[in-house]
Parts: C-alpha cells; structure tokens; sequence
C-alpha cells in the first residue's frame, strides 16, 4: 500500500544517473497498466458487492412481489421498520447467535491456547497434530453437519449408544430444546478449536526464548509460567483471534442448517437461518433487506466498539 | 518453546492422544457408516458386512442428481478459482506496487475486509434478484461469479504479502533492461509468486467446493453443487443416512489431498487475514 519510494541509496551506485531519470519517467508513463490491473477487482466489487448493498437499501424500503417470473416492487415506506419492532423472533435468534458466539469462541479460545502450548512444549509429534488440525477447516461445513447428525442420532448416533452402555437413557441432543444449542455449539467448537491453535501455535513458538529461559531458571511452575508470562505476551493476539472469530461465527449457517435447521421450536434459530427463512421461505425480500442493514449496522457497531476498546487495553 | 518433562510429559502426549482422537473420530464415524447398510446403521453393530452400496446409490444410482451436484461443483469451483487468481493477483500487484491515491487503496482493503466479515446471506437477497433479472437463476455462470467475488478478498490480501516480499530493485533491473511494465510482471515477479498464487488458489479451490449458503439460493435442481446435494438427503422425507454418509465422504476428498500435499500453503493462507 505504501508507495515505493525509489531512493538513490537502494540502487547499485554503478548505474548511473542519467539511465536512472530515463527509467524513472518511462515507470510514471506506464499508468495504463496502474488501471488496467486495479480496473476487474473494482469492476467485479462494483457490481458484485457495492450495488447489491445499495440495493439493500432500496429493497427495504419496498414489497416485492413475483408474477411470471417478473419482479413488482411497491414502495411501502417504513412498513418494514414497523414489522422488526414486533418481530420477537427476530430478537430470539439474535439472543441464540449471541450465546452461541460467546460460549462457542470463548471455548475455542482456551481449548486453542492449551493445545497450542503443549504441542510447542512436547518434542514430538508436533507435525502429525497440526496436519490432523487442518482437516476440520477444510472439509464442507455440510459434511461436518452430516457427520454430527449421524453422531447425535437418537436412535443409533455414538453418544446414545455410549449412554445406552453404561445403562443410562437416551438423550435427544438435536431434538431436546434444552440440549439443543448446547449440541450445536459443541459442533463448531470442534470445528474451529483447530483454527485457534494453527493461528495461536504461532505465536506460542515465536515467544522470546530468553524470556522462557528467565521463567525457567526462576523456578516457576509449568501454569505460573502460562499465566504470568506467556498470556501477558501473547494478550494482543489472542485479542484479534476473539476478535476474528466472534465474527466469523456470527455468520453461522451450514452447520444449524443440516443439524437442526433451528429447531426444536426456535432453540437453535440463529441470525443467518432467520435471514435465510424470511428471504427464500416466506419470500419477504423487503423485509429481509432491513434485517440484513440491520444486522450489516451491528456488525459495523460492535468493530468500531471493539477497536476502540483493543486501543483502551493497549 | 516451555519443554515438558516427566509426568508433565506423560499428562501432555496424553491430551495431544485425546485431542487428536476428537478430532479424527467424526471422520471415521461418517466413513464407518458409509459402509453400512442401513439396517446395520440402525441396529448401531461395530462388526457388519461391509458394503459399496451406498456409493454405488449415490454415484450411479439411477435417481442420483449427486454425479451432476459433482460436475457443477468442479466445473464452478476451477473457473472461479482461475478467474480469481487472475483478477486477485492484477489487482493485489497494482495496490502493492504502483502509486494509488490513499482513499483508493485504504477504501479498496476497507471494503473487501468489510465485505469478508459480514454474512454472505444479507447480500443472497440482493444478488437473487440480480441474477432472476437477468436470466442466470440456477445457472453456474451465477455461482461462478459469486464464488469470485467472496474469494477475492482472500486472494487479494495473500498475493499482497507476497509482492510486498519481493524487493523493487527486481523490476528496476528489469525496466533498466528494456523491459515494460507488463513484462517485468509476467516474466520477473510472477514466476516469484508462484507459491503464493499455488496457496491462494487451492483455498479459493476449496472454499468454492464448500460453499453452501450462496448455492442452495441461487440454483434449484441443475446447478446444484455438492453441499447443496448433501443437504438435500437430509431434507428428503425419511432420511438416507448410508447415502448421506458417502456423499459426505465423497466431499471431504479435496480437503484430504489438500491436507496431504499442500500442509504449508494453507497454513499460509488461513491466518494471513489474522496476522498483520
């Protein structure tokens, strides 16, 4: 991003002057190529990313009908607005998302944290661990669902054959409003503690080794070490792992979408799934329009909020 | 980097043994039950007659869309890929290399970051109604261009990291030899940039074989892609368990090549956003 500053002390001293002004001019006079490289990526977010947003806008401010594949929109003034002051469920999925998010991340964070530290700490086996760790990132948030779905099945899933062998009974984990959440988080946890750790292990194995050595020699414990040292240090970037993932899993909807599809009731209904429900079920695409700037606004608060709040803890 | 020695050792290998066997037990889960018939799935036996019946279903069966799902899937997801790498990396160059005015390139990064952290489903609304217009409802051109769009952030920020790597003299030495702009880049910075554009491509490749939300809105039965393939046994009246778990098994293929032979690119690639 910084422009290339092109100083006379970064080049050999052999060239000399009079080629390098040459050079210098002919580099300027190439602006072409400045816009012709730039140009596709702003074309491509132009029509892609900033229209549809601005689209938003006037799609919540209408109601769109179909009829023989044409769309009709009427304008409808603040109707929408009216409807998201009586849409409780609205404020029911957003109370979910936010559980979900805190517990969800918050455990990622620690489970992270600790496998990080001891895989840096053993002598082996450091490679086979973090290849094992990658797997879960890259398979299809869909298969993850299918998986878990097979896991948790009433009938035949493992947890309830387990129980079923130390003589307990069965649990409904995706079909009990009170397991419900609870099982879904425990899905992402899983399917993104090997995030944290990839993104963590790095710092834990940049820590300054005489800083450890110091730590060591002064007889501190393995946890005296991890509390007084090593978090201290590491605090900024565990902060920005919070941070990016908080957000990321905001944006949950593969996994509830073949788990539960928010259900039982509305127990596991997160923001994403209601979107989902009032766009392509009810087919209430100016409705949805509003709750999407809604949701866009939040976002937009809660990282203003939070940078605000890393620059306060530095 | 904090050695662990006697029973701390012992007590670490043995949560490292627990974590990596969470770790792995969904996956052979879904792969054990992919070899079962359904009865043996309900009847919950770990010792059963294995079968290739449910791949069989699912990749020749008669009524199976999955072969189609899987040809959409690979024909979206290498286009998008392509496409992305070319626009990402032009415009990744131009920003890390040339002189932008402040707003142009601190507004581009901006937006892309925004756009990346925001949830795809608030701008589905919008790009439905784009692409119903216009003729490209259920067509792969749509998720072609979708799949770029949500994967140029990404490509953009790795090759940027990249270019900025690469000291300037190279392209001066090039310029003072009579190259042009486009030849330096082609042949001195490009040729440089190939573990870069191997590791951006390869997760914009597997980001776009996920991709869900934006495929299951966009197409109805003849641009299906495998995720939307797989959720539909789930949705279908009385569930196919067997077949689900092989489509399932099926999809994670490209993420297990991927974990095999491209280990450092995506380790790379996944915390470029997180890391500054």
């Amino acid at each position: 991003m910084a422009p290339q500053q092109r100083t006379v002390a970064a080049t050999p001293v052999w060239l000399a002057v009079a080629p390098l002004t040459r050079v210098r001019r002919r580099l300027s006079h190439d602006d072409w190529f400045r816009y012709a490289t730039l140009a596709p990526a702003i074309v491509l977010l132009l029509l892609l990313t900033v229209y549809p947003v601005i689209n938003l806008l006037m799609m919540s401010v209408s109601s769109i009908e179909f009829s023989q594949g044409e769309q009709h929109w009427t304008f409808v003034g603040l109707a929408n607005l009216q409807r998201l002051f009586t849409d409780w469920l609205f404020a029911t999925t957003l109370r979910n998302t936010l559980i979900f998010v805190a517990v969800a991340v918050a455990v990622e964070l620690a489970l992270g944290f600790a496998l990080a530290v001891i895989v840096s700490g053993v002598p082996r086996a450091k490679g086979l661990i973090r290849t094992l760790m990658i797997l879960p990132i890259l398979v299809p948030p869909v298969a993850i669902g299918s998986m878990w779905k097979l896991m948790y099945n009433f009938d035949f899933g493992i947890f309830n054959q387990a129980l079923e062998a130390f003589g307990l009974q069965p649990v409904g984990w995706l079909s009990d409003p009170r397991f419900a959440l609870g099982s879904v988080i425990a899905v992402d946890i899983w399917h993104w503690t090997p995030f944290m750790f990839l993104i963590l292990f790095a710092g834990v194995e940049g820590l300054p080794r005489d800083v450890m050595e110091a730590a060591r020699v002064d007889g501190a414990s393995i946890w005296q070490t991890v509390t007084k040292v090593i978090v201290p240090i590491m605090r900024p970037a565990l902060g920005i792992a919070f941070l990016f993932r908080s957000i990321f899993a905001f944006k949950v909807f593969d996994e509830i979408f073949l788990l539960t599809s928010g259900g039982p009731g509305t127990a596991t209904d997160v923001v994403s799934l209601h979107l989902f429900k009032v766009f392509f079920e009810q087919n209430n695409l100016g409705y949805g329009a509003l709750l999407s700037i809604v949701i866009i606004l939040a976002i937009v608060a809660f990282l203003v909020t939070a940078r605000q709040f890393s620059g306060l803890v530095r | 980097m904090l050695p662990f020695k006697g029973r701390h050792l012992f007590f670490g290998y043995f949560l490292l043994s627990l974590a990596a066997l969470v770790v792995a037990l969904p996956f052979l889960w879904i792969l054990l039950t992919s070899f079962k018939h359904e009865i043996a799935i309900y009847s919950g036996a770990l010792w059963f007659a294995p079968t290739m019946q449910n791949y069989v279903d699912v990749m020749l069966g008669p009524r199976s869309n999955f072969p189609r799902n899987v040809h959409n899937s690979l024909i979206v997801a290498s286009v998008s890929t392509c496409v992305v790498l070319v626009v990402g990396t032009l415009a990744a160059y131009s920003l890390a290399r040339m002189r932008w005015a402040a707003w142009i390139s601190r507004g581009f990064l901006g937006w892309t970051l925004f756009f990346h952290m925001i949830p795809v489903l608030t701008i589905v609304g919008p790009w439905y109604l784009l692409f119903q217009r216009i003729g490209l409802y259920d067509t792969l051109t749509s998720l072609i261009l979708t799949h770029i769009t949500i994967n140029l952030p990404m490509t953009v920020w790795l090759m940027m990291t990249f270019f900025r790597d690469l000291p300037p003299e190279l392209e001066e030495a090039a310029s003072v030899d009579g190259a042009g702009r486009t030849q330096s880049f082609v042949w001195v910075i490009l040729p440089l940039a190939v573990p870069g554009l191997i590791a951006a491509g390869v997760l914009a490749f597997v980001f776009s074989w996920n991709e869900f939300s934006i495929a299951l809105n966009l197409t109805s039965r003849n641009a299906a892609t495998v995720p939307v393939g797989i959720a539909q046994f789930v949705q279908q009246y009385e569930i196919q368990n067997g077949q689900m778990a092989a489509a399932a098994a099926i999809s994670t293929i490209p993420a297990l090549l991927l974990m095999l032979f491209g280990q450092r690119f995506v380790v790379q690639g996944l915390t470029v956003g997180t890391v500054k």
